[in-house]
């Protein structure tokens, strides 16, 4: 069962944390020696991520969702979390409705799967659409739709603000000029496209100037771990870490 | 030369940025965090503003290959929440969000002398990714009617009081995937709720554009917002440890980006005017 965990027993005199210091430490290594060029160990550590990734995923399933959301409310109510007087007869719908995805493995009945996928989408299409068009189309047109020249509670304008509201016009404007085919984009429309493409770089500068950060912090992290939990395992402790300097 | 420069082994420059992000955490030097980013402050003032004994929901919907920008985040933001003597309400629509909860929650909670069920409580996860988002509408602890450990949100102390999202004072969802545009689309618009997020960096240009709509009333970026968030609590952790090599990198990617480019064009001349 997940939680907090449990009391650390000895291995081999070891303690399973620092065990599991030393696997993670050298799995990380594994993972980075393909920056010297691909090769067995690499790969070996790549299929054991994979691997614990989707066998963690499928024992959390298991225990959060099929035994304690189904199983025990339907066959153990007095041990479901929290307890039940009786057995929670309507679950069996959702039960039968999972269990109909299985049918794709016997080919004569893999029809019956298409229930309960027909019942997710239309599900989520129902939830979805009328909340998506709300939050992303007329919320950001709404958003666009600004004053070019705000005045504030006593009357004064606000020109640092009129300049920024300005500028999402102009740029939303072209950016929606670049990607309209229905007209050839010469003259004023292809002034318009084109600066509506400066405006798209800038953006695409700003995702990729982000994602640099985003990368360097994963390398980041695991130096991190490798300087302060993995070195102080074989008696090399660093004297910086959080809260110096 | 320059020739020379755009084909060299590219196994250097990985080589180079392993050493400026290895040397500075072996040095007193600490960049500094620069100025604090306007959606980072309002976060703060955010949970400033609310009142003792206020819940606080914080959303664990990452995995480990997030921790490094989003836990110093959710480890400031648990710090800060727990502080002020907010309720702190852990859960997750992520499935290995909840003992990312325990692991950022426990040591700070330890620290501050709060009870687990009585000050703060890690909910768990839920299936269906909206489904749970749009459930607690109505009901909470219908939703989420076990915390991780089993025991009936019903009867914890922590949860007393608390019926829907009128009852939540702030929402503060941790995400490296799209779990924020959900929050938005199905507990910020139609609940009212106040919703902030702290994404990692390669997310960030995605969700600016709600700041600019009032969908989100902060944002957290990448490492450089944990950083900036554990000045602001001054308590300073691995974000901000960690932006003194983020800088140096920068430093030699610019670097590199310069030379790579200065190198392009002048043998892209030299090679026009020889043919």
């Amino acid at each position: 069962m997940p939680g907090p965990t449990g009391p650390i027993t000895g291995i081999l005199g070891l303690s399973t944390e620092i065990i599991g210091i030393w696997v993670a430490a050298l799995l990380t290594l594994a993972i980075y020696s393909f920056l010297y060029g691909d090769n067995p160990v690499y790969k070996v550590a790549e299929h054991i991520f994979v691997g614990i990734s989707a066998a963690y995923g499928a024992a959390l399933t298991y225990h959060l969702v099929i035994i304690r959301r189904l199983f025990d409310p339907l066959f153990r109510p007095d041990l479901a979390q929290p307890p039940l007087d009786a057995p929670k007869i309507s679950l069996i719908i959702p039960g039968l409705l999972g269990l109909l995805i299985f049918s794709r493995f016997i080919p004569r009945y893999d029809w019956l799967s298409r229930w309960p996928i027909a019942f997710i989408m239309g599900l989520y299409a129902g939830l979805s659409i009328p909340r998506v068009i709300q939050t992303n189309i007329l919320k950001q047109m709404q958003a666009t739709i600004a004053p070019v020249l705000p005045v504030d509670a006593g009357g004064q304008y606000l020109l640092f603000s009129g300049f920024e509201n300005l500028l999402l016009i102009v740029g939303v404007v072209c950016t929606l000029a670049y990607f309209y085919f229905s007209l050839p984009h010469r003259g004023v429309m292809g002034g318009l496209s084109r600066v509506g493409i400066w405006f798209l770089m800038i953006g695409f500068g700003a995702g990729f100037g982000n994602t640099v950060m985003a990368r360097i912090s994963l390398l980041i992290g695991r130096i991190q771990f490798l300087l302060y939990e993995w070195l102080p395992t074989i008696g090399i402790h660093l004297g910086a870490g959080p809260g110096a300097g | 030369m320059w020739k020379k420069l755009l084909y060299f082994d590219r196994r250097i420059i990985f080589a180079l940025i392993a050493l400026v992000v290895i040397i500075p955490f072996l040095t007193e030097w600490r960049a500094s965090h620069g100025q604090i980013t306007p959606s980072t402050q309002n976060l703060y003032n955010e949970i400033e503003s609310l009142k003792p004994g206020t819940p606080v929901m914080l959303v664990f919907d990452y995995g480990p290959s997030g921790m490094p920008e989003l836990h110093p985040m959710a480890t400031a933001l648990a710090r800060h929440i727990l502080s002020r003597d907010l309720r702190l309400l852990g859960l997750a629509i992520v499935i290995t969000g909840p003992s990312l909860c325990h692991d950022a929650v426990t040591p700070v909670a330890e620290e501050l002398d709060k009870i687990e069920g009585v000050d703060w409580v890690n909910l768990g996860w839920v299936p269906g990714f909206v489904l749970p988002i749009t459930q607690m509408g109505e009901d909470i602890k219908r939703t989420y009617p076990t915390d991780f450990q089993g025991r009936a949100t019903a009867e914890l102390p922590v949860m007393a009081g608390i019926r829907d999202y009128q009852d939540i004072g702030l929402i503060i969802d941790l995400a490296a995937g799209n779990a924020p545009g959900a929050w938005i689309a199905y507990a910020h618009d139609p609940y009212k709720v106040k919703l902030a997020a702290g994404i990692t960096a390669v997310m960030a240009t995605d969700y600016y554009v709600y700041l600019q709509t009032g969908q989100l009333c902060g944002l957290l970026n990448g490492l450089k917002g944990a950083a900036e968030y554990e000045h602001l609590i001054g308590k300073k952790g691995f974000g901000y440890l960690g932006m003194s090599s983020q800088s140096v990198a920068h430093l030699v990617i610019i670097l590199f980006v310069i030379i790579g480019n200065i190198g392009y064009f002048t043998v892209r001349r030299r090679r026009r005017g020889s043919e």
